[in-house]
């Protein structure tokens, strides 16, 4: 009988070009995805000389550096003479290179992570390289996707393989559903703070479990994006039916014939009911509550209805050394009943929480309410605000007072000028609540899209369970 | 790429895990052309006050270790974002090696793309490194790649396993890319049947939309 595998092992084996006698492997890279922070990556290819094997295989993108204010003006639209410079550049690497680009006065730009699912560029069984580290993203439509710097990027337009050591597996089973009003954000934050910030180093995760199947698959995509934030090579889930019901009809999906083999394909690619993992780590999801980041790295969770924890409580002394640190940083006090923390700004958006879903389950907690904060919403892809503005669900948060925006990473990352002021406390959707993260001495506290439009509506971080009255 | 051998140099301990590459090179300084010169921005926010001031409790701010070519770091050190100005910044700064008990794995793909070495050890080992370095009248330590081996500041010696691989690539300053076009034909074989097995993955196929 062959031996049991795990998908990892069948998108593996399926992509080895060479191997090397220490048992490297050339991985075959089906897609690289590039942004505009590549741009040392193109530097690299004309400094050397090289030709790039396959530009149909790689895609760019415009959403770092993109305004998420005044799209109608186009590149003019961009006061800061530098930052208009990155999205310029992605512009004339792109061209230079035959590269497809979805960019700015495009319908269907957006960030990397939302747009290469939604224009069916993702999909089951492929090996994805993407210049940002949230690629991790594309694992949940069955996909090995991981992060790469610009030298690397530069390898994979000139060779179109990576060498890597197969790596440890992770089994992340879950093993009940999340109860209702309960996002897959929540699940997530809930994973990274049981194994840490470190906790996958080395390993690729696999989400599997009752509570995996679950979810739709962008609920799906939150998971995996943030499984570099347990420090993960990749995070994926095995595809099933309601993936390939996904990239069926997307624009790059295949069709007629070739969808038939495709699918016949995918549905190969399940792990082996019998396949084993190097670690496993089962989650009751049932008992997971809304989550708050109240710390300066995504570890540094709790529900919401607790308290800020307190560092003299903590036996570790790394441990508590790095409690410290965040909750100066953060200027906290242990003890704190989360739910008293006031804040500032709101932001819903990014990789993470910027889909369609997330922009109901926002609009549901928003509707008939009015922000008491300055708040964002940045969908994740043009296509994604055209689908919401046709839903009427702009509207709902225009009543409520929150701005508006066009797609981009926005204050995420804060580098195309969306960032807070220091000091400002911000409830935020994204990923990342490390120091000045969304802008120089800015404190994050990241959440789901539910919890973040409470937070809005009420001004304070607010178990979101209290204005929907579910849980 | 500048072949690494041997260090002798100025090593600073940095006792915090999860260091992450926005603390290491903020994200605002991506888009500056790497012309400027890095060095600047190293631990930018982490060593400096929102006034522009040295804070004088970072390490790298201290007399003793302002001109560390080496740096004994914590757990998941270069974690988070895949960016890799975070190495050019260090490699502006002058750092060629460090030393900690985990890497993020792309910071890592990173260094050895630049020739920056990283060594893993036991997190009780490096712990005790980075407690001689602050003991130490003179915190140097000796790297040895060829040999295997980092000469303590109290003579003593460690030893440690590089990944093969990266040995040899490190050693000789090898570029990657001409090492792997090396493997051209195996990857024109592999491609031809690859496209052949999985025919909707074909160039072809995939640009005929959008």
């Amino acid at each position: 009988m062959p031996r049991a595998r795990t998908i990892i092992d069948k998108i593996w084996d399926s992509h080895v070009v060479a191997r090397r006698d220490d048992g490297e492997c050339l991985l075959y890279i089906d897609r690289l995805l590039l942004q505009e922070n590549s741009f040392h990556g193109f530097d690299k290819i004309r400094r050397e000389d090289r030709t790039i094997r396959n530009p149909g295989q790689a895609f760019a993108f415009s959403d770092h550096y993109v305004p998420t204010v005044g799209r109608e003006q186009g590149l003019d639209g961009i006061a800061d003479p530098e930052i208009r410079n990155m999205v310029e550049l992605i512009e004339s690497d792109s061209r230079d290179n035959d590269i497809t680009l979805f960019g700015l006065g495009d319908i269907r730009q957006g960030i990397l992570h939302v747009v290469g699912p939604e224009q069916g560029i993702t999909q089951p069984g492929l090996v994805i390289a993407g210049a940002d580290s949230h690629t991790s993203t594309h694992g949940a439509l069955g996909t090995y996707a991981f992060g790469v710097g610009s030298s690397e990027v530069a390898h994979v337009l000139a060779v179109q393989g990576l060498w890597r050591a197969r790596p440890k597996t992770m089994r992340v089973l879950v093993e009940t559903p999340l109860s209702d009003g309960i996002s897959s954000k929540d699940l997530i934050l809930a994973i990274i703070g049981r194994i840490g910030a470190g906790g996958a180093v080395g390993h690729v995760i696999e989400y599997a479990g009752p509570g995996i199947a679950a979810l739709s698959v962008e609920q799906r995509m939150t998971v995996c994006n943030m499984s570099i934030e347990a420090g993960a090579r990749a995070g994926l889930i095995s595809p099933d039916d309601k993936v390939c019901e996904y990239v069926k009809g997307r624009p790059y999906a295949p069709s007629g014939e070739l969808w038939d083999k495709a699918l016949a394909y995918w549905r190969t690619l399940a792990s082996d009911a019998d396949a084993s993992y190097d670690r496993e780590v089962r989650i009751a999801a049932s008992e997971i509550p809304p989550m708050v980041t109240w710390g300066t790295n995504p570890e540094q969770v709790a529900a919401v209805t607790g308290t800020v924890p307190d560092p003299a409580a903590e036996s570790d002394p790394g441990r508590r050394t790095r409690m410290e640190r965040a909750l100066a940083y953060m200027a906290l006090e242990p003890g704190t009943e989360l739910r008293s923390i006031r804040l500032d700004r709101v932001f819903i958006g990014s990789c993470t929480n910027s889909r369609i879903e997330d922009l109901r389950i926002a609009a549901a907690v928003a509707k008939g309410r009015t922000a008491q904060v300055p708040t964002m919403v940045v969908p994740g892809s043009g296509l994604i605000r055209q689908q919401a503005e046709e839903e009427g669900l702009h509207e709902t948060f225009l009543a409520a007072g929150f701005e508006w925006r066009s797609p981009g990473c926005s204050m995420c990352v804060g580098i195309n000028g969306d960032m807070l002021n220091p000091g400002e406390r911000c409830a935020s959707t994204s990923n990342r609540n490390f120091e000045g993260r969304q802008g120089p001495g800015g404190r994050t506290h990241l959440m789901s899209p539910a919890m973040a439009a409470a937070a809005a509506v009420t001004g304070r971080i607010t178990d979101v369970r209290e204005l929907t009255g579910e849980g | 790429m500048e072949p690494f051998k041997t260090i002798t140099a100025t090593a600073v301990p940095l006792d915090m895990a999860n260091v992450n590459t926005d603390q290491i090179f903020p994200a605002r300084f991506i888009r500056k052309p790497r012309a400027v010169g890095y060095a600047q921005f190293t631990f930018h926010d982490v060593r400096r006050r929102e006034d522009g001031s040295l804070r004088p409790e970072f390490p790298l701010n201290e007399d003793r270790y302002r001109d560390a070519r080496i740096i004994v770091g914590g757990a998941n050190f270069g974690c988070g974002s895949s960016r890799e100005g975070a190495v050019y910044t260090l490699i502006d700064s002058g750092v060629r090696a460090l030393i900690a008990p985990s890497f993020g794995d792309i910071f890592a793909a990173n260094c050895l793309k630049n020739g920056v070495l990283t060594v893993t050890l036991p997190d009780d080992i490096v712990a005790g490194l980075r407690e001689q370095l602050r003991g130490a009248d003179r915190p140097v330590l000796a790297v040895d790649l060829e040999a295997q081996a980092i000469v303590m500041p109290d003579g003593t010696t460690l030893d440690f396993s590089p990944d093969p691989f990266q040995k040899h690539c490190l050693l000789n300053g090898l570029n990657e890319i001409d090492l792997s076009l090396e493997f051209a034909a195996e990857m024109a074989a592999f491609e031809a049947s690859y496209r052949e097995r999985f025919p909707w993955l074909a160039p072809d196929a995939q640009r005929t939309r959008g």
